[in-house]
């Protein structure tokens, strides 16, 4: 802590294992809720007309959807603390329905609150330093990260002061807040990505130079929707203190020369595609090279003001191994399970990752209650010193739990309907809203992941199973990451009915792959005997160790297309 | 159209010339970029003189004309577009220190996004001013202390703002 | 102008709390089942028309007509899923949609 973060007292109960707002921080978030305040007063009256007032109600995450008025709230890099969640779950009493939605690019989403008590939200949300501001709209949106920070084994360098800073830094850009199309940012620091950042407009992957000095591999163009593409690096090494200018210098080119007369044309990725990844690195750096440097002298020293707030929690020393953990696993099968596929290790001897899965049997892939939240954040305060993560698979991650308490943990989160233990199974499934809540949406999403999950509820055969991502998306924009999902399913409408197209294939690390299609789609009727079938195969053939994803790039595509080809009826039909 | 200034409605001093009309010799019109040679080569050094250009313009060929230009308008065709703001920082990276005009659908929220990125001046349709007021355009511009990004002009930067409290 | 193939609604979402209405003889309603049915292009467009008045007079947004059946009762019943799914809800919360509540009378 500098000499500045002393004139801001700390606040009792305050972590301090991430970023604390100080003034600057507080006062800017509390003028967006007055501006949004006067800006919904002026829409009521008339002085903005709704053309007008969509792209700003947008920059402040609120969605006009089927239903009611949907907002979506910020969770920086995933990361949360009792006292926000508490104050989530407050909100969706007061203002929606009892619960919220956990959604792939780690932030929360209500989908019934009324325009007229957006500004209150607002504020509600401002009080413990939260917002909802661009997680919509042609901006640059919520910078993601590993849901793991701070605690991997696999961690280089901890993302999220990273995060902090593009978010500071993007927040209410006067230059870039009117872009061709959004922009999402994601960090790595980790050998294996968590974060998807070869499927973001930037990715940025955390790295050093040959002396050591801190710096980015950065990646631009990658992105999901209508046409998938995978990121291609424009700067092998770009020191730490350039990050700030470069990006600019990547977003000035974007906002002039992003098209804009197409919707589906207007990414960045599309930029890359048309112009050439040699002729657009080349105007990149010489955007960088004519910017006047000179405002950026300091972020350096900025970077570590903000480093300095992800400082590790106070850790006892603890051995390695947990005899008590070991012999409670033995004991009992239920916990064991849980332990299995929800406990990742951690970087600290003696503790472990939990993530708990809000993928219940039949569920709505990542809602919550407002009971399950508070429980959530009664966990993190019981077991991991009051912090917990979003991650993009729309599970909540408790980072810091001793493995002496996973058990009792497990039995906390067993009475609250939150100890599924399916993490990263056949029903950890990924799923957007789809035609149930989003105007956007050509097909219904959720019922699928529902048919899914109960068709796989078993717990052994999931195990047995192992390793495989289902990603569900609900319309041809891709929120559910269907290209990325080891089986991917897409929601489209066909001759009046709403109908399931399968991809394989799907990897969403640094491996990246975009996955291929099956063959024309099926009835929702169908979508859980499909995914059986494929299952079925993958099982009969796979080899000790191999994933769903591993056997299928050994086996091939086209043998999967066969075990799906049926005898005695119109068999084209997938 | 309505011209802001400092966050008032104000006379606008020059005139928008159409493209049928004669270059006056007193100048003080705006014409638009196919008529600037014209204008260059009709009008003596030193009369006032301003140009309106697309958001799509070239800076660096506009450039060597600075001198001769005391106004350069950028067209804003839609609210959602926000090239112009890039084109206004590229003009003024570029050395451009007359009137820099943004003109057309911009709302009173975007204000300080026209300031910040170098504008001086914001020229919208009656039909916006109509419905948003001196008082509207006031308060946006005034609804912030300082903003995070540094190197853009009319507000400090908090980036910056920490610095000095910590040192 | 195009054949009119089947007779149409008019539905826009509420500007002030998002939720979905239906244009009635005597204004918008919630209910689907109250809403003036148009049988022709002309009775289409005064809809459309007075939809979009409504629009520009700040009370609703996102105004569009949608084809309907009519039911054995008399009622119109959207044609589309998509339109079918505004009028009863979440088909996953049926808890939270529309058909939880009593239908309303014309507001």
């Amino acid at each position: 802590m500098n000499a500045h973060d002393q004139n801001h007292a700390a606040r009792p109960n305050a972590p301090t294992t991430t970023y604390l707002y100080d003034s600057y921080d507080a006062a800017f978030v509390k003028a967006r809720v007055e501006e949004f305040r006067t800006q919904v007063a002026r829409r009521l009256d008339g002085s903005l007309t709704e053309d007008e007032f969509r792209p700003l109600r947008l920059m402040n995450g609120l969605y006009l959807q089927l239903h009611a008025y949907m907002l979506r709230v910020a969770i920086p890099y995933g990361t949360l603390t009792a006292r926000q969640m508490r104050r989530l779950a407050d909100i969706a009493d007061k203002w929606d329905k009892g619960y919220g939605h956990f959604t792939t690019r780690q932030n929360l989403q209500y989908n019934w609150p009324k325009l007229v008590d957006v500004p209150d939200i607002l504020g509600a949300l401002a009080e413990v330093e939260m917002h909802a501001i661009q997680t919509s709209g042609n901006c640059i949106r919520n910078v993601t990260a590993d849901q793991f920070a701070g605690v991997a084994t696999d961690e280089y360098e901890d993302p999220r002061p990273t995060a902090e800073f593009l978010r500071q830094w993007s927040s209410l850009h006067p230059e870039f807040s009117f872009l061709p199309r959004k922009f999402k940012i994601a960090v790595t620091g980790a050998a294996h990505d968590r974060a998807a950042i070869k499927f973001h407009d930037i990715g940025l992957r955390l790295r050093a130079d040959d002396a050591g000095a801190p710096g980015y591999e950065v990646i631009v163009g990658g992105g999901l929707g209508r046409s998938p593409f995978v990121g291609k690096t424009v700067r092998d090494f770009l020191p730490r203190a350039d990050l700030l200018a470069f990006l600019e210098a990547i977003l000035r080119v974007y906002n002039r020369f992003g098209r804009r007369d197409n919707k589906y044309k207007a990414r960045i990725k599309i930029l890359v595609h048309e112009t050439g990844l040699d002729e657009l690195k080349a105007q990149i750096e010489a955007e960088f090279a004519a910017m006047d440097r000179a405002p950026f002298a300091y972020d350096a020293e900025e970077f570590a003001r903000i480093a300095g707030f992800f400082a590790p929690p106070p850790y006892e020393v603890l051995p390695a191994g947990s005899p008590a953990l070991e012999q409670a696993r033995r004991d009992d099968p239920a916990f064991d399970a849980f332990a299995a596929s929800n406990v990742a290790p951690h970087k600290v001897p003696g503790y472990a990752i939990v993530t708990v899965s809000l993928k219940p049997e039949g569920g709505i892939p990542g809602d919550a209650t407002s009971e399950q939240m508070r429980i959530l954040a009664a966990a993190s305060e019981r077991f991991g010193f009051g912090e917990l993560r979003v991650s993009h698979a729309q599970n909540i991650v408790l980072p810091h739990v001793k493995q002496d308490e996973l058990q009792a943990l497990w039995r906390m989160l067993a009475a609250a309907g939150l100890a599924t233990p399916n993490v990263g199974l056949i029903t950890d499934i990924i799923s957007c809203p789809g035609l149930d809540y989003c105007a956007l949406a050509t097909a219904r999403s959720i019922p699928i992941a529902q048919a899914i999950s109960r068709r796989f509820a078993d717990v052994d055969r999931q195990r047995e199973i192992g390793e495989l991502g289902i990603k569900i998306s609900g319309c041809i924009n891709a929120c559910g990451h269907h290209h990325i999902g080891a089986i991917g399913i897409l929601g489209l409408e066909k001759r009046g009915q709403e109908s399931y197209q399968i991809t394989l294939g799907g990897d969403p690390t640094l491996q990246a792959s975009i996955g291929e299609l099956l063959g024309p789609g099926v009835g929702a009727e169908l979508v859980a005997d499909t995914i059986e079938r494929l299952v079925d195969l993958y099982l009969a053939e796979r080899r000790p160790g191999e994933r769903f994803i591993d056997a299928w790039r050994r086996i091939g595509h086209a043998r999967f297309k066969e075990a799906l080809a049926r005898e005695g009826e119109h068999g084209a039909d997938i | 159209m309505a011209l802001i200034s400092d966050g008032k409605f104000v006379e606008d001093a020059w005139r928008r010339l159409a493209d049928e009309e004669a270059i006056p010799p007193s100048g003080k019109c705006v014409v638009s970029l196919g008529r600037l040679d014209e204008a260059l080569s009709t009008l003596a050094p030193g009369t006032p003189l301003g140009v309106l250009i697309a958001n799509t313009a070239d800076p660096a060929a506009l450039q060597p004309h600075f001198a001769r230009l005391a106004l350069i308008a950028i067209a804003f065709p839609a609210t959602g577009d926000g090239r112009g703001f890039s084109l206004a920082r590229l003009i003024r990276r570029l050395g451009f220190t007359g009137e820099l005009r943004a003109s057309g659908r911009l709302v009173a929220d975007q204000a300080t996004h026209a300031l910040r990125c170098g504008f001086d001046t914001i020229e919208i349709p009656a039909e916006i001013a109509g419905r948003q007021d001196a008082a509207q355009w006031r308060g946006a511009i005034d609804a912030y202390g300082a903003f995070y990004q540094q190197g853009y002009a009319n507000r400090a930067a908090i980036l910056a703002e920490r610095r000095k409290t910590s040192s | 102008m195009a054949a009119f193939k089947h007779p149409q609604i008019l539905l826009a979402s509420d500007l002030r709390d998002g939720e979905v209405l239906f244009l009635a003889e005597t204004g918008w309603v919630r209910d689907h089942r109250l809403a003036q049915v148009a049988r022709d292009a002309a009775a289409a467009a005064a809809l459309e028309s007075r939809g979009k008045a409504e629009l520009a007079a700040n009370k609703v947004v996102d105004v569009y007509l949608a084809d309907v059946e009519i039911d054995a009762g008399g009622a119109p019943q959207p044609l589309h899923y998509r339109e079918k799914a505004r009028v009863v809800g979440p088909s996953v919360r049926r808890d939270l949609g529309k058909q939880a509540r009593e239908p309303e009378e014309a507001r």
